[in-house]
């Protein structure tokens, strides 16, 4: 089972995240499950933020927030001073830092995970002119991750933002997945 | 043949598609008031009414006490009427509730559980839901989204019949079902409704014909009165069964009568919980199976009507039963708990031990079910079971440092 936590402050769309992967996965023949934790009094914008994606081939009884995750997605690197943001996560874990500042740069290197930094919301801010990356953050993801089909996440982004919105949000998408291809080669999946 | 019932199947959001579900109920009036986390029911519905794909009246109500009070307004008058809420919010409903059962007016609500204040916490438990037990509404609780889904079709048959007519309720977990997005099936509406005829009221207030409801009444019929709500809702039991067995003739699903029993055969210990915590139980369940523990659990669907006999039944095998409550009564301990130990004492029953957990959102792993089977076991081969309900994952640490 894949077991994605994601990281983000109120506003920043990582509930988002979390429901359009669930969505791709599903659209390909998978199950998922897609959830966010809202202690600390819920949706405020700015307060951290936690949610939740499990992908499986069998249908997902687990109802409770995941211990040991295998990936986590940021899209805030400050986080990593609020929060213990790498507690859980599994040995060989994959994590993708939204920033232009490497892991080291970060202080987030880790010898027993595999971190990369993408530069989310610079093409968040070039092609949709906005600093909302979350779109983005699933391209690059994808790219590293393996094992989501571009079209899927196509399909469920433009189920969840019909028209024009959705439109952009793919093209970001898009970009996310080739840049992030290109930046970490045959590293990736 | 189900596959032309099925008008999409994708991942949604718990809430929406419990929205989705009661749109197809098509009732004629909502009223409700916001609290987290059942906003996102309302707020959909309230989608559907203004975009034209719900024909329903929209009440904004400027209290939760206010929404039940409209919405039993709008099913004396003989509308088909729907609200839901959370948490403090039910407390507020709850007067009006007691007078729902009372006068005997078919209102669905959803409770979408959430933890009661002090202190404020938005996360799940059932303290909310169960302090209505004495009210003499219908309480379905629902394991997944899914099942919230097919639960509210079936709500609206149960609590309308001419025998029954009484408020009814599907409580869901708060987050782990509102706010969690899985695959869902949404049915057509031509095939719910044709599931669900219309509302016919036996009584509806008329200006021409005027009728008094809950009018005054002295000790000489007061206690016939009550007996008759009692009586409904026992009987009630009869209905949710037939309607949950139509619901799976035609659209595939059954959840259980009133209890659904999982690997419990020939189980010595069974666990016994209500809501979400059920999956997870099911999780811990077969793993202790397959170290050869035999364990089983049972689902309690229906907790108002009761289901007395049918716990005596099928917990009349096992040797230990461990229930798990995510509310409690002050002092008198886990609210399940309680009342299943009751109805197995005249019996020559399994012992009982009761665990409180899961309360304000706390995490029940499949770890914790394991723990507490682990621990009953101990318990129970020492001969030293509780007497009373046990608060299961206390921190003592923190009662020690005065913080609470």
């Amino acid at each position: 089972m894949k077991e994605i936590r994601i990281h983000g402050r109120g506003g920043q769309g990582s509930v988002v995240i979390a429901e359009l992967l669930a969505i791709a996965a599903y659209e390909d023949g998978l199950y998922s499950q897609a959830f966010p934790y809202l202690g600390g009094g819920g949706e405020r914008r700015g307060a951290p933020v936690q949610a939740f994606c499990r992908i499986d081939e069998e249908p997902i009884r687990l109802k409770y927030r995941m211990i040991e995750p295998n990936c986590l997605i940021i899209q805030d690197a400050s986080l990593n001073e609020a929060i213990n943001i790498f507690q859980g996560l599994q040995k060989g874990g994959l994590v993708l830092v939204n920033s232009t500042k490497s892991p080291e740069e970060l202080g987030m290197a880790r010898p027993e995970y595999k971190i990369y930094s993408f530069p989310a919301a610079e093409i968040a801010l070039e092609i949709l002119k906005k600093p909302v990356m979350n779109t983005v953050m699933i391209g690059a993801f994808a790219a590293l991750a393996g094992g989501f089909k571009l079209q899927c996440l196509k399909e469920a982004i433009i189920h969840k933002f019909p028209g024009e919105l959705g439109e952009k949000n793919i093209e970001a998408m898009v970009t996310a997945y080739r840049t992030a291809q290109d930046m970490f080669g045959e590293e990736v999946q | 043949m189900r596959n032309a019932l099925i008008k999409k199947k994708e991942v949604m959001q718990g809430s929406i598609a419990v929205a989705e579900a009661v749109k197809s109920a098509r009732p004629g009036v909502i009223a409700a008031y916001p609290i987290t986390p059942q906003t996102y029911i309302i707020e959909h519905l309230a989608t559907l009414i203004a975009n034209g794909e719900l024909k329903s009246r929209y009440v904004r109500a400027d209290s939760e006490f206010s929404a039940a009070s409209i919405v039993y307004g709008s099913v004396a008058a003989g509308e088909r009427s729907y609200t839901a809420s959370s948490s403090q919010g039910l407390l507020l409903m709850t007067e009006v509730i007691f007078n729902m059962a009372g006068t005997r007016l078919p209102v669905v609500i959803t409770g979408v559980n959430r933890s009661i204040s002090p202190p404020i916490n938005i996360q799940n438990d059932h303290q909310d839901t169960m302090v209505l037990r004495d009210s003499g509404i219908i309480q379905l609780y629902v394991e997944n989204i899914q099942e919230a889904v097919d639960t509210h079709i079936q709500i609206f048959k149960i609590a309308e019949d001419k025998e029954v007519l009484l408020p009814a309720m599907v409580c869901m977990d708060g987050f782990v079902i509102s706010h969690t997005y899985e695959p869902v099936t949404i049915w057509k509406d031509e095939a719910v409704q044709e599931f669900l005829p219309p509302f016919s009221p036996v009584y509806k207030t008329d200006p021409q014909n005027p009728l008094t409801y809950g009018s005054l009444t002295d000790d000489d019929k007061v206690t016939e009165f009550k007996y008759m709500t009692n009586e409904a809702l026992v009987k009630s039991k009869k209905k949710i069964i037939a309607v949950a067995r139509e619901f799976q003739e035609i659209f595939g699903n059954h959840y259980g009568d009133l209890l659904q029993e999982y690997r419990t055969e020939d189980a010595e210990i069974i666990l016994v919980a209500m809501g979400t915590v059920i999956s997870t139980i099911k999780v811990a369940v077969d793993a202790l199976r397959k170290n050869g523990k035999k364990v089983g659990v049972i689902k309690v669907r229906s907790y108002r009507p009761f289901p007395d006999e049918e716990l005596r039944t099928a917990l009349s095998k096992c040797r230990l039963a461990v229930v798990v409550d995510k509310s409690y009564s002050c002092s008198s301990g886990g609210i399940l708990g309680s009342e299943i130990k009751a109805c197995l004492y005249n019996q020559r029953g399994p012992s009982i031990i009761n665990y409180i957990a899961g309360i304000g959102g706390r995490e029940i792993f499949p770890e914790t079910i394991k723990d507490m089977v682990v621990k009953s076991e101990k318990l129970a081969e020492s001969g030293k079971i509780p007497d009373g309900s046990v608060f299961f994952d206390l921190n003592k640490q923190l009662l020690n440092n005065q913080l609470l």
